[in-house]
């Protein structure tokens, strides 16, 4: 039986990285639910075998019920009934399975009957229900609104939300608008307070609302009249139980038809406060799109994991020329190169949710008792490596998907332009993760700050230091010598401190950044796990040397006076 | 209305990816080379008793199984998705047992639990292929029993309406309570397993499988008494040892073949007595049965 999980011990491996001991200790609180519920861990090791087992459960659902159910989704597609959505009908069923398998309130605490999993273990999840169909991923992976919920709302909000988040509720962030796409200042939604019904009532349009008939709904709308930007909006709780909320249509999409786009029209529509007001875009979207771009970078690697899955298997099973066409050099660099880029972008996207995972636990415990010096030092220093971190494993890991979906059915030659094969809805399934939770320049606004205040320099140099192994030596240079090109780049840029042409440099600086960071953490798997990450240290080493060359010339070429060329308003 | 049910489940090696090492050279199964799974068709009986259990809240299934200790792995698979508790039942007089004394065991397990509303079980399982354990158990019990059973249509006032999935259609059969079904492989897949009751029950184990010392979380086992699986041998269900394993088992393996059989040497059969009593004298003259 296919099992996506125990089939990739890449996963396993990814899984057991050291640092989950400190996340596991953080997250159970020195084990203390252990005698109140059947479910809890009693040490460390019995933690770490639930993550695993329950993991075995998600590979194997992913790996036939929504393996099965994904061509059927992608052709049947969501309902518009009246006002309402209704899944396709395999979208249901994936969703009752994942239900059934009590596979939702993941990361949410025990007492409001979640599982009370780390990020990590949630998020590996995520890839692995990707790989089947990226559309139901989202509908899947959309309950981590409730980490959102969780950390804003109030006690009182928990107890009644989380709950039916853990029973299988389904979320949305409704925060997009026909004038606010990128540029969530704009947003209009109109929040006004009802006096006499003491709650809050929305007016308005959201677009492009995935999922957008959810069973609760993370809404962001502006609740300071007469303001223009982000700081007049509030966010808010809208539950579908409470009406006012119509899907005025779904839209037509590429890919992820499984997966519905709504435009919501509300009508006066009850919701709640979630937090305080003016924090909703400033603080809280913030957090929910952290959480957001974690979750895309995952659906991401899910995407390359499973066109690597097709490319292989097309290349051994098809033959030209008298032979497999995997024998052929021009075919193997190709399926070679998705194999590095995947599990590079892989490492990078652990390690950034176990970073995600040390500081989001310290942070709740500073809501039970206050943080000695040493743990908030631990909290600030994982904070600012997660928020540096996660904008590099979106917009490499949806860019390398891309890049690896195309690959991939380039191997499977003309039967890949065909409707007939897997591969061309992994194609279009795959171009959305470049776009939404912020588009790939989006990341390089939210990254290049990292990159000129010296943080991501200063992980390099980290890194360089590493005890890798005998035969990851030569490598471990090369990065060094990554960083000095990056380094003089970087300076470059500043000395000619001009913010235009800064702006034009930034993704070559960023992907250089993520370039670098990615092999040295390929280097570490590999110095761990030869017979699992050699090869393709190896490989990501090549590409990535001449990926940094290419940025560094570009940098170094460009100047102020060329950007005229560029311009075409 | 809350219901009894019992799902009857076997551990089978895993025949449906047989590879060339699957047989030994003395032609009989080779178990070491292939894994040993919920028998399938046992997991189709266990959904159908799940979801009686989902539509009438307060219903208790008990799964069996009889086997090697290690066979409680079918119990744990169990209690993951929703059984409320297993029992392993399990003896070395036990060993070598054709579907009569098969049958009679489970029967007397039955007898032991008190006989419920529902003793479900898959039609037949991938190792034997005779699909008669189960209408075994039910004459044994004088129970009523419908077989090849799909799905169930309505079950009110004492009385059930399934659909059977038969050749060429599907009937649909209404009988009374208590009742023993075996399900089809064409019924509802079942459920996966449930994170939460997989962590719950993650360590339970049959009195057997415990190592005799170096039990981990031993004081565990003391606290939570569902960590201990229910084992029954032949004093616990009150067995006749005659009737049990080899001495209980008239059918006697010759040898092991593989056979392809091709659609043209099917036969269909009336449901006539003489028809019937035709095919068995047909069967015992060229020594496949007696």
């Amino acid at each position: 039986m296919a099992n996506h999980y125990t089939e990739h011990p890449e996963l396993r491996f990814e899984l057991n990285h050291p640092l989950m001991k400190r996340i596991v200790e953080l997250k159970e609180r020195d084990f203390r639910d252990k005698d109140e519920y059947d479910t809890a861990p009693l040490d460390f090791e019995d933690a770490m075998d639930n993550y695993d087992r329950v993991l075995d459960i998600v590979g194997e659902i992913s790996g036939t019920i929504i393996a099965d159910n994904a061509e059927g989704v992608d052709i049947e597609g969501p309902h518009h009934e009246g006002c309402r959505v209704r899944y396709a009908s395999g979208t249901q069923r994936n969703l009752d399975a994942m239900v059934s398998a009590g596979l939702n309130g993941m990361t949410m605490p025990r007492r409001y009957n979640g599982l009370n999993f780390p990020i990590m273990p949630y998020t590996m999840c995520a890839e692995l229900v990707a790989a089947s169909d990226a559309g139901f991923g989202n509908i899947w992976s959309l309950q981590d609104c409730i980490e959102t919920l969780y950390e804003f709302g109030n006690e009182e909000q928990h107890a009644r939300f989380i709950p039916r988040v853990s029973e299988g509720a389904t979320m949305s962030m409704d925060l997009t608008e026909p004038d606010a796409g990128s540029d969530l200042q704009s947003v209009m939604l109109k929040a006004t307070f009802d006096e006499a019904e003491n709650c809050w009532r929305l007016n308005g349009v959201k677009r492009f609302i995935t999922n957008g008939d959810a069973d609760i709904h993370l809404v962001l709308a502006r609740s300071e009249e007469g303001t223009t930007d982000g700081r007049g909006l509030s966010m808010f709780i809208y539950d579908k139980r409470d009406g006012g909320v119509d899907v005025r249509r779904i839209e037509h999409k590429l890919g992820i038809h499984g997966s519905p786009t709504c435009e919501l029209v509300y009508k006066n529509a009850k919701a709640e406060l979630c937090g305080s007001t003016r924090m909703g875009l400033i603080k809280y979207v913030m957090a929910l799109m952290n959480g957001a771009r974690l979750g895309i970078a995952a659906q991401s690697v899910g995407l390359s994991q499973a066109v690597y899955n097709e490319g292989l298997a097309y290349a051994r099973e098809r033959e030209q020329f008298g032979k497999p066409i995997i024998e052929i050099p021009a075919v193997y660099e190709m399926l070679a190169n998705i194999k590095a880029k995947l599990d590079a972008g892989r490492a990078l996207l652990y390690h950034t949710a176990r970073c995600v995972d040390i500081y989001k636990t310290l942070e709740d415990t500073s809501r039970e008792r206050k943080l000695t010096p040493e743990e908030r030092n631990e909290m600030k220093l994982y904070n600012k490596l997660a928020d540096s971190l996660t904008p590099l494993a979106k917009g490499m890991n949806s860019e390398y998907c891309n890049q690896n979906a195309y690959d991939a059915l380039q191997i499977h030659g003309g039967s890949g332009f065909m409707m007939d094969y897997p591969i061309q809805r992994y194609v279009r399934d795959a171009r959305i993760t470049s776009i939404y939770e912020g588009t790939t320049q989006l990341q390089v606004v939210a990254a290049i700050r990292f990159v000129t205040n010296g943080s991501y320099l200063a992980q390099m140099r980290e890194h360089e230091a590493a005890e890798v192994s005998e035969a990851m030596k030569p490598l471990q240079l090369q990065a060094r010598n990554m960083a000095d090109r990056f380094e003089e780049a970087v300076n470059r840029v500043k000395e000619l401190n001009n913010q235009e042409y800064q702006d034009i440099c930034a993704r070559s600086l960023v992907e250089m950044a993520a370039d670098t960071l990615m092999l040295h953490f390929l280097l570490y798997n590999a110095t761990k796990a030869p017979e699992l990450f050699e090869k393709s240290a190896r490989v990501y080493g090549r590409i990535v040397h001449t990926e940094v060359a290419k940025h560094h010339a570009f940098v170094m070429s460009l100047s102020p006076e060329d950007l005229d060329a560029y311009r075409h308003a | 209305m809350s219901l009894n049910i019992v799902v009857l489940a076997k551990q089978v090696p895993d025949t449906r990816n047989v590879g060339k090492e699957a047989m030994t050279p003395q032609g009989t199964v080779n178990r070491a080379a292939l894994p040993a799974i919920v028998n399938p068709e046992d997991l189709n009986a266990l959904e159908l008793a799940l979801r009686l259990k989902d539509s009438h809240p307060g219903s208790v299934i008990t799964i069996v199984t009889m086997g090697l200790p290690k066979a409680a792995e079918v119990l744990r698979e169990g209690l993951y998705r929703g059984a409320d508790r297993g029992i392993l039942v399990t003896d070395r007089a036990m060993a070598g047992a054709d579907s009569l004394a098969t049958s009679y065991v489970l029967s007397q397990t039955i007898r032991k639990i008190g006989v419920p509303d529902f003793v479900i079980c898959g039609r037949q399982a991938i190792d034997g292929d005779t699909a008669q354990v189960g209408p075994q158990v039910a004459e044994k019990l004088g129970l009523n029993q419908v077989t090849y059973v799909e799905q169930v249509d309505e079950l009110k006032d004492n009385s059930i309406i399934v659909t059977r999935r038969i050749d060429g259609g599907v009937e649909k059969v209404k009988a009374p309570l208590p009742l023993l079904l075996t399900v089809t492989g064409s019924a509802a897949p079942c459920r996966p397993r449930n994170a939460k009751l997989l962590m719950k029950y993650k360590r339970a184990l049959a009195p057997s499988e415990k190592p005799a010392t170096g039990l981990p979380h031993a004081e565990e086992y003391e606290k939570k008494p569902y960590l201990t699986l229910t084992q029954w041998g032949v004093p616990e269900v009150e067995a006749d040892l005659a009737q049990c394993g080899l001495a209980g088992s008239p059918t006697k393996v010759k040898s092991v073949q593989s056979v392809v059989f091709k659609t043209k040497e099917s036969k269909h059969l009336g449901s006539s007595d003489a028809e019937i009593e035709n095919l068995i004298v047909e069967l015992l003259e060229s020594h496949t049965i007696g």
